[in-house]
């Protein structure tokens, strides 16, 4: 970790905030950790999937006979194969699941809607083979017009990718006809008009971003087992097991207990590997030829067919005093979902301008179909759009007033106790702390060079809670073993190792950690909304707790005292007998657990609540070549209220990786489509993400207000990083040339031609 | 895909027997950092490879009395350790080593970059503006053409049945002779060329230009000599207004395309900026020997 | 049906295996041999993850033929610790923080290994250049360039 770390955190803990030793580490430097497609089964047939080559089209007739026929195809799948569901009824919740959809983007049914939507699948002997089959699938088309733009498919006259979804505007259903625009939202408080009459300042711009891939280095792989009742084993990578088999089974009409999914490791996830693609068509194949059945993508596929995050168009409009006090901000943003209904339109509301104290709110969200994939999660769904929009005009806004774009942002910080738009009151949190953090910088301090330009911007990110289930044990020779149900993506075994240490006082090393399928644990929800640390992590307190309730039990049956004299302290049952201090380690009270009361373990199942708001600064300086607009990141710093690190090394990485994301989202990353709506880069060589020697070191300053409502204060990370990152970047970009650029990403010909158009 | 062969043969006549042999569904390879990209897109279906990687000539360096002899098959990595060849042609190396990643290095080559035939390969211009030749074997014996016309379009050659590249040859330079190249990319690494400038001069005593030579890659169906570069900078110094009217003519040289890479009007503006740039690189080099 | 049967040195061990002209080392790695330790992020070429070491030489497993090994010797992840020993530049990378999710640090610790045998004492940008053909989305690199100086730095001090 950082000095800086070093020097400030974890100074009342044994081992929060220090640095411990990564669990899986030694696994994962040498090699031998096993992720989704290392895994492999005998008798194991190969899946591939047949993509349309189409962005819209009718699909009228699919012929399989020559596939099936070609020596070594086993089985071969289309839409109906994959049973149908009733379209979800309103009112609609705020993140939508409907099944109907979800099938149809498994394996498509009556339209291909977007290009690489998943048409076919073949099981065969070989991957070779399946290939091969692939090709002798003819499938009849009837070609439709894509749109893309997701505020000319809002229009009525744009082509209609489903003819039975209606627009919906605060819960009620207003259209006459079908239509691409779903859902809009609209979150409001005070009074827009009077807080716009209230300002010497109105400043207003619209902006626009396109879909960016969450770009985890490993495809998602599955293989999947089912036996002669049609149940089914699945071994896969995702960052949610639970959820994963939740969706198939639905989606299959299968009961739950019929499916054991066991999490592999998995490489990266950004909230990409929430849902279902490859995982139902696999069950299919493998309940079909009774013999087990992989599935792995391609990074060709990964682009064609899982989801990207939202592309969007906004407009932002604020109001402001000469002294820079906000008095009204509204916002309105389009959403393209892809190619059936789901963007986080929500998390737009509830980010645009929740940092700030303002009166007078009004945001807008609407959700859009267009012909692209249908969009996923990525590391705060909805927010860095919303958040790139609004930070854009407040720093217009610091710019037009003269002031420091700091200053700005602590005259008008939220304080503790604002109600958001949204309707989230801001628990306690670290928002000044986080401006003053990168204020008194030694980044901010220092002086930009030629053709520099230096950007700021804040994020906000209301965390998730929920479902966790956590099972722990004793074991004979004094160490405690910890299962909880949430897949590993960053280090979270380690973390919950060092909450179990620290609540037992006990080497770090003496926890096992582990990730347990899902016939052995309880329920859980997805590795994913920054909720592990804080949710599990909850749990595996709550679980350890009661083995600490044990093995007091035990010392006082030991001692033959009252359970109530014996205390815990640094691993040790402790009490005062006859006026001597006794005491009993873990490793004495496991030896006698079992001949004396028998296995003793620790459970919980919590629905957490309380996450709490999580503030990130980020101040990014970048370098212009006038001359061809490539743009250099020079210095980095990302500032984070992470309640309580309890693994500062990794709070570090989770703000570095998230600023180089932001750094590509910026900066280079976009999907490129040909008049007919047809991918033209779907591979990382054209997807261009950065590269280390893109990016420079990036600074991290941790801040740690604690989270009231965790036991030991524990505030999310992982997604915070990203939210003003690509809004900083821009902003720089933007004070490196000296104009406005509200198009992302900044590539160098947009960067340019802008320049170019000023001569 | 079952049915590819592969054959690895340890002469240049061995090798042109194979290609003859097979017809237009065999593929030479040495990298194979294109070809296998290619072949696992199903853009090409190969029926037999053959790699050339045994064939000596086509692996090796050799410095004969008026020019540099440089197998087919080196790979970029080894290029870059060739000392004495980077201290000759500083910006033929360079542009070979820029290909792609460290690992890409150890395998790409510059006969593959030249006769994949991408507009946007990088070693391209740097051989064009070194007046390089490339050696072809075939059936009916060898036969040496500029590198330049190697490629007719994107993806195609001029290259006949049985014939494959074996090396290229790199003059010797005149004295007080370097070269320099330079390409446009959005990000550090890892991406294609969006613009490619190669420039190789040699000045007179006096510090004026005696000769120069300006190619473009990137911005055409093929990379292309500027012929208006070397009147250009032709017994000039090197100064403000020469290095304008170059890159004036450099724009001017361009037919550019919009893809995912770049615009027309990026790609136009860019290569007067990298033939300005390059230019002032080969001349300083040149000026310091 | 073309088949080549092969001898190779993967590890130190002389290793036999068939394989059609159309795999990949990466291929045979992780399915005939069952070394799965080299990934496959995206089989062109462009991400680095099966990054292995080939005659000395850092390269590309998905852009290998594996019929094109007779002979050649070829370094994996698996062969990088010594028994239980790690390599520096392992243990840097585990002391730094320099790996999250972990499906990148294979081809990465391969890419290191062969750029410090090259250049023992490069600075900052030689690093990130050297490893420029390496994805990493979890870390944003800067604590994999830091691991990478660091082991550098042991390394020299050890003379390895």
């Amino acid at each position: 970790m950082n000095e800086d770390s070093k020097k400030r955190l974890g100074t009342n803990y044994q081992w929060i905030g220090k640095s411990t030793p990564r669990y899986d580490g030694m696994d994962k430097v040498t090699g031998r950790a096993r992720y989704g497609d290392d895994m492999v089964l005998p008798n194991m047939l190969h899946a591939k999937i047949l993509r349309s080559p189409h962005a819209h089209a009718k699909i009228l007739k699919i012929d399989t006979s020559k596939a099936m026929a070609l020596k070594g195809v086993k089985a071969v799948v289309t839409g109906a194969d994959i049973p149908d569901h009733p379209p979800a009824k309103p009112p609609y919740p705020p993140i939508v699941v409907d099944y109907h959809d979800i099938s149809r983007n498994v394996l498509a049914k009556e339209k291909v809607l977007y290009h690489g939507h998943a048409v076919a699948a073949v099981a065969a002997t070989s991957e070779a083979i399946a290939k091969e089959a692939l090709k002798l699938i003819e499938v009849d088309y009837d070609v439709l017009k894509p749109v893309l733009d997701p505020i000319e498919a809002a229009q009525p006259d744009a082509p209609l990718l489903h003819d039975d979804q209606f627009t919906y505007i605060g819960g009620e259903e207003v259209s006459k006809k079908p239509s691409n625009l779903f859902r809009s939202v609209v979150k409001e408080k005070g009074d827009l008009e009077k807080g716009f009459a209230e300002a010497d300042v109105i400043l207003e711009r619209e902006f626009s971003s396109q879909p960016v891939h969450q770009g985890y280095i490993e495809p998602q792989a599955t293989i999947v087992m089912a036996n002669e009742d049609d149940g089914v084993e699945m071994w896969t990578t995702t960052q949610g097991h639970f959820v994963i088999r939740n969706y198939c089974a639905k989606l299959l009409n299968m009961d739950i207990s019929k499916i054991k999914v066991t999490a592999s490791e998995i490489g990266g996830g950004f909230g990409g590997k929430n849902n279902v693609y490859g995982e139902p068509v696999a069950i299919r194949l493998s309940q079909m030829t009774g013999r087990p059945v992989r599935i792995t993508l391609t990074r060709k596929e990964l682009f064609l067919g899982t989801g990207p995050t939202v592309g969007s168009r906004s407009r932002v409009k604020i109001g402001a005093k000469k002294d820079g006090t906000i008095t009204a901000a509204e916002g309105e943003i389009w959403y393209q979902a892809g190619a059936f209904k789901g963007s986080p339109v929500g998390r737009a509301l509830n980010t645009f301008f929740s940092p700030y104290n303002i009166e007078h709110v009004k945001t807008v969200a609407h959700d859009v179909c267009v012909n692209r994939p249908k969009v996923a999660a990525y590391r705060a769904p909805g927010a860095p759009m919303a958040c790139f929009a609004a930070e854009g005009v407040i720093n217009d806004l610091a710019k037009e007033l003269g002031m420091d774009p700091i200053d700005l942002r602590l005259k008008n910080a939220a304080p503790e106790g604002y109600e958001t738009v949204a309707g989230p009151k801001h628990g306690p949190n670290g928002l000044i702390e986080v401006l003053e953090q990168v204020k008194n910088s030694d980044h901010y301090k220092s002086k930009l060079k030629e053709n520099q330009g230096r950007g700021f911007a804040l994020g906000y990110w209301l965390h998730g809670g929920g479902l966790s289930s956590v099972a722990a044990h004793l074991l004979a020779d004094g160490t405690v073993s910890v299962a909880t149900g949430n897949p590993d993506i960053g280090g979270s075994r380690s973390s919950m190792r060092v909450m179990a240490a620290e609540e037992l006082g006990i080497d770090v090393e003496q926890i096992i950690p582990s990730v347990g399928d899902t016939a052995t644990l309880g329920y859980s929800h997805l590795t994913a909304g920054s909720r592990t640390t804080f949710a599990t992590g909850w749990a595996v307190v709550n679980a350890v707790r009661e083995i600490i309730e044990k093995m007091r039990g035990l010392a006082a049956k030991i001692w033959e005292i009252d359970v109530d004299d014996v205390t815990w302290e640094a691993g040790h049952a402790v009490a005062t007998k006859s006026g001597k201090v006794e005491r009993l380690s873990i490793k004495q009270l496991a030896a006698k657990a079992m001949p004396m009361v028998g296995p003793i373990a620790g459970h919980s199942e919590i629905n957490a609540g309380g996450a709490g708001p999580a503030f990130c600064a980020e101040l990014v300086d970048v370098e212009v070549d006038p001359e061809t607009g490539f743009t250099s990141p020079k210095r980095f710093t990302v500032a984070l209220d992470a309640g309580r690190a309890i693994s500062p090394d990794y709070v570090e990485g989770q703000m570095q990786g998230g600023a180089v994301q932001g750094i590509g989202w910026a900066l280079n990353e976009e999907y490129f489509y040909d008049d007919e709506a047809k991918l033209q880069n779907p591979s990382f060589l054209d997807y261009r993400m950065p590269v280390a020697s893109d990016v420079p070191m990036i600074d991290t300053i941790i801040v740690e207000v604690p989270n009231p409502n965790h036991p030991y204060g524990v505030r999310g990370v992982g997604e915070p990083p990203l939210v003003p990152a690509p809004a900083a970047v821009a902003n720089a970009v933007e004070n490196a040339i000296g104009l406005s650029m509200s198009d992302l990403p900044l590539s160098p010909p947009k960067i340019l031609k802008a320049i170019e158009a000023t001569k | 895909m079952t049915n590819l062969r592969y054959e690895c043969p340890e002469s240049v006549d061995a090798a042109v027997s194979l290609l003859s042999a097979e017809g237009a569904t065999a593929k030479v390879f040495a990298g194979g950092t294109d070809l296998l990209v290619q072949m696992k897109d199903d853009l090409i279906e190969p029926t037999l490879l053959i790699d050339l990687k045994k064939i000596a000539e086509t692996r090796t360096v050799s410095f004969e009395s008026d020019h540099v002899r440089v197998g087919a098959a080196v790979t970029g990595a080894e290029l870059g350790e060739n000392e004495k060849l980077k201290a000759m042609w500083p910006g033929v190396v360079e542009a070979a080593q820029l290909i792609g990643s460290d690992q890409i290095q150890g395998r790409a080559t510059m006969g593959g970059n030249l006769c994949n035939a991408s507009p946007a390969a990088d070693t391209v211009p740097a051989l064009i503006a070194a007046n390089a030749k490339a050696v072809i074997a075939g059936p009916k014996g060898t036969r040496d053409v500029p590198v330049g016309d190697i490629p007719t379009a994107p993806g195609q050659t001029s290259l006949g049945e049985g014939e494959f590249v074996t090396a290229i040859i790199l003059p010797n330079p005149p004295a007080r002779s370097n070269d320099a190249y330079l390409r446009f990319i959005p990000r550090t690494e890892m991406d294609i060329a969006v613009v490619g400038a190669g420039v190789a001069l040699t000045l007179n005593d006096d510090g004026t230009c005696a000769d120069a030579r300006l190619a473009l890659g990137a911005v055409a169906p093929t990379a292309g000599l500027v012929e208006a570069a070397t009147d250009i900078l032709k017994g000039k110094k090197l100064e403000d207004a020469v290095l304008d009217a170059l890159a004036k003519a450099a724009q001017d040289a361009c037919s550019p395309i919009d893809d995912k890479r770049g615009t027309v009007e990026f790609r136009i503006k860019v290569a007067g900026v990298l033939a300005r740039r390059a230019a002032t690189i080969a001349w300083q080099r040149a000026e310091k020997q | 049906m073309a088949r080549h049967h092969i001898t190779a040195t993967i590890n130190g061990d002389e290793t036999e295996f068939s394989c059609h002209t159309h795999q990949t080392l990466l291929d045979v790695l992780r399915t005939e041999l069952n070394l799965t330790g080299t990934k496959n992020g995206c089989d062109t070429g462009d991400c680095g993850a099966c990054t292995v070491i080939v005659n000395g030489c850092a390269v590309n497993a998905c852009l290998v033929l594996g019929a094109e090994l007779e002979g050649a010797t070829v370094e994996t992840i698996e062969g990088m610790s010594d028994g239980k020993k790690l390599h520096p530049l392992q243990q840097k990378f585990l002391d730094h923080a320099a790996l999250q999710c972990g499906v990148c640090t294979p081809g990465f610790l391969n890419m290191a290994k062969a750029l410090l045998e090259k250049n023992p004492d490069p600075t900052e940008t030689e690093v990130r250049y050297g490893l420029a053909g390496n994805l990493c989305r979890c870390t944003g690199y800067d604590k994999i360039v830091r691991a990478v100086l660091d082991a550098a730095k042991e390394m020299r001090a050890n003379g390895s």
